[in-house]
């Protein structure tokens, strides 16, 4: 197997604080896009697809130029039809191939549930472990200039819901790297969702292959008064909020579970156990979603910790508008965030 | 009826000794079927057997075949195991998928049958996905999809073609059309009823053929499996057969409720097994004394099959968890 003998990564030496730091960066995208190169030189098994990844955009410079470096066999332009191109994917999965499946919207998964529910989930369980589906299926959430409600939905709790199936997002170039390699190295389907802000940061990227284990978080931040447990893009406005909140005399600790299924509760329950109060900011819609599952499991395995009622900073219960105005009134973002803890700390 | 062919007589022995086991597992899981001890929904293909029988008879062991639902003839021809079936069906840790899949997900690796799904259409998409890789690999290998005329309203069987014809994959896409969806006749659900033509909007070659009879599918389908592995692209052909039986279940309880008039006249009801036996004697291809020695065997084998899956143990309930990820 090319994927046992790697480098295994728990925690990025350097977040952000790579500034100034004499260290190798790389964008987001062009995090992606050398995991994928790595994968592809590693594994003649690897294929990568998605409609427009040889556009000359390259998927947001995550797929840029690999097709000229490993051949349209295996970097290829697909047509919109997630439903059958999903179901394509799995059936090379069984005959042995490891698809990378790229979608530039969540949004269009929708189109293809049949193949990843009904069918990657379930392949495993229901013929007792004898056919691995590894199968990467790679979404980036949208948002701003407009993108309305059908380009901008983050959906990670839909399939957080559905036993068989794995869920990340990163929120770094480091993490997006890493965790995309054991994506592919897994064998099971992985859901890996991205998000569009996101791209515009840099971060240290180690040149060699490595992974990031699956169910390990990373405390980005450690404080003492507020745990916030924060998702891809709500890392950020989170590091940002605790910035601020430092100011004020209030310690936040932050936590990026990486991947929500499977999740890294016993992290969690540790900092909530050092602060007693607990913020959950998940990137998506508040009813029903991955944030009520975070806060869910803190109650039924640390209930005893809680000092105040643990609170959520979700997007409203509405699809997300088109107008600049009242977009920036449906994302939560640092001052959403200042404001909960405030709240929760009693100021 | 029959039209003479040039298939060698132990191919047709084989056919037959296929033909018939189909046929009497079926009708021996209909006779215990109401004892209440296979607790999944079975989906009988009794009347349909011709199909999977003529097909897989043109197949290798490494081919892949994907099946659906009503997944017993498929599985047997193939070459599947009968007593890991007949576990499955008896929900026992011995099944083909230890009692977790049922009647409708049989499962044999070793003869090119990676799974079955039950989510109509769902495994056509598998087989364009494996003839890609066959395809990538260079491998002489095709797969199969068999489906019903109610996966043909599916869009992903239009998804499928288009992919499997522009990459030119190795693919057969196998539709046996029974005219019913559950209890719904295809004249309330489909504007035309030839689904044959719709390969030609992919340019994709196609053949409508009597999936009553096995020489004729064995023919098409061997030309078309020849066409496949050659490198010349899908092909698509549609079956038409008879379903004999409720769309699950023993027997079909509520025919005079669904069922149109023309289907109920037993004399258009038409036989593969019949008929083909009757080929067989007609052109001296096998004598009455081999086919009984046939008939004995497979007697034997499925008694001694009830009986493993009747005798193995059921799942132990610790290991609900076992197998969500390989």
């Amino acid at each position: 197997m090319p994927w046992t003998k790697i480098q295994v990564e728990k925690q990025e030496p350097v977040f952000d604080a790579s500034e100034g730091q004499n260290v190798r960066k790389l964008s987001y995208g062009e995090a992606i896009r050398e995991a994928l190169d790595q994968a592809l030189e590693r594994d003649p098994r690897v294929y990568v697809m998605g409609q427009g990844i040889n556009d000359p955009g390259g998927m947001f410079g995550s797929t840029d130029g690999l097709y000229k470096k490993y051949g349209l066999e295996r970097v290829f332009d697909t047509p919109l039809s997630e439903e059958g191109i999903l179901g394509m994917a799995i059936g090379s999965a069984m005959a042995g191939l490891r698809p990378v499946s790229i979608h530039n919207r969540p949004d269009f998964l929708l189109m293809g549930m049949d193949q990843i529910v009904n069918h990657a989930a379930k392949w495993s369980y229901m013929f007792a472990g004898q056919v691995p589906i590894p199968l990467v299926i790679r979404a980036c959430i949208g948002r701003g200039w407009g993108s309305a409600a059908q380009h901008s939905q983050a959906l990670q709790s839909l399939f957080v819901h559905i036993p068989g199936l794995k869920v990340v997002m990163p929120s770094t170039a480091y993490d997006a790297k890493g965790l995309l390699i054991t994506s592919i190295a897994d064998n099971n389907p992985v859901l890996y969702f991205e998000q569009r802000w996101v791209y515009k940061h840099q971060g240290y990227v180690p040149e060699d292959v490595y992974s990031i284990p699956f169910g390990e978080g990373v405390i980005k931040r450690e404080g003492t008064d507020v745990t916030i447990v924060a998702v891809s893009h709500m890392v950020i406005e989170s590091l940002r909020a605790a910035e601020e909140l430092e100011k004020k005399g209030i310690s936040v600790e932050i936590i990026d579970p990486r991947s929500l299924k499977p999740l890294d509760d016993q992290l969690i329950l540790k900092s909530v156990a050092k602060t007693g109060r607990l913020l959950v900011s998940d990137l998506s819609w508040k009813t029903g979603g991955f944030s009520a599952e975070v806060i869910a499991t803190v109650v039924e395995k640390g209930f005893h910790f809680l000092k105040k009622a643990p609170v959520r900073v979700a997007f409203p219960d509405i699809p997300t508008p088109a107008g600049h105005v009242l977009e920036e009134a449906f994302y939560p973002g640092v001052e959403d965030i200042i404001e909960a803890v405030r709240k929760l700390m009693g100021k | 009826m029959m039209r003479s062919g040039n298939i060698p007589s132990d191919k047709l022995l084989a056919m037959y000794a296929s033909l018939l086991k189909i046929r009497r597992v079926q009708l021996k899981i209909e006779e215990h079927y109401h004892e209440n001890a296979m607790k999944t929904p079975v989906h009988l293909c009794l009347g349909q057997e011709a199909v999977s029988v003529g097909v897989c008879a043109n197949l290798k062991t490494r081919d892949m075949i994907f099946s659906n639902h009503r997944s017993h003839g498929h599985y047997l021809a193939k070459g599947g195991d009968l007593k890991a079936m007949m576990a499955e069906l008896y929900c026992k840790e011995t099944g083909c998928a230890k009692g977790r899949g049922g009647s409708m997900h049989l499962i044999d690796k070793s003869v090119g049958h990676f799974g079955s799904s039950a989510i109509v259409g769902g495994g056509i998409p598998h087989a364009v996905g494996a003839a890609f890789a066959f395809k990538m690999r260079k491998e002489d290998l095709v797969a199969v999809t068999f489906f019903g005329d109610a996966a043909s309203e599916q869009g992903v069987f239009y998804e499928s073609m288009n992919w499997a014809a522009l990459k030119k994959l190795p693919v057969i896409f196998v539709c046996e059309n029974n005219h019913y969806s559950v209890c719904s006749h295809i004249d309330v659900r489909q504007a035309n009823y030839d689904i044959s033509m719709r390969a030609r909007a992919f340019d994709i070659p196609s053949m409508r053929v009597d999936g009553m009879n096995l020489l004729e599918v064995c023919e098409k389908s061997q030309a078309a499996i020849e066409m496949a592995r050659a490198g010349n692209g899908p092909y698509l052909l549609e079956c038409v057969v008879q379903r004999w039986r409720a769309h699950a279940g023993a027997g079909d309880p509520q025919k005079e409720q669904y069922r149109k008039t023309e289907d109920m006249d037993e004399s258009r009801r038409r036989d593969p097994l019949k008929d083909f036996t009757a080929y067989l004697l007609d052109h001296r291809a096998a004598g009455q004394d081999q086919l009984d020695v046939v008939d004995r065997q497979i007697d034997q084998e499925i008694e001694a099959a009830f009986r493993f899956a009747r005798e193995s143990p059921l799942p132990d309930p610790a290991g609900l968890e076992k197998y969500l990820y390989c």
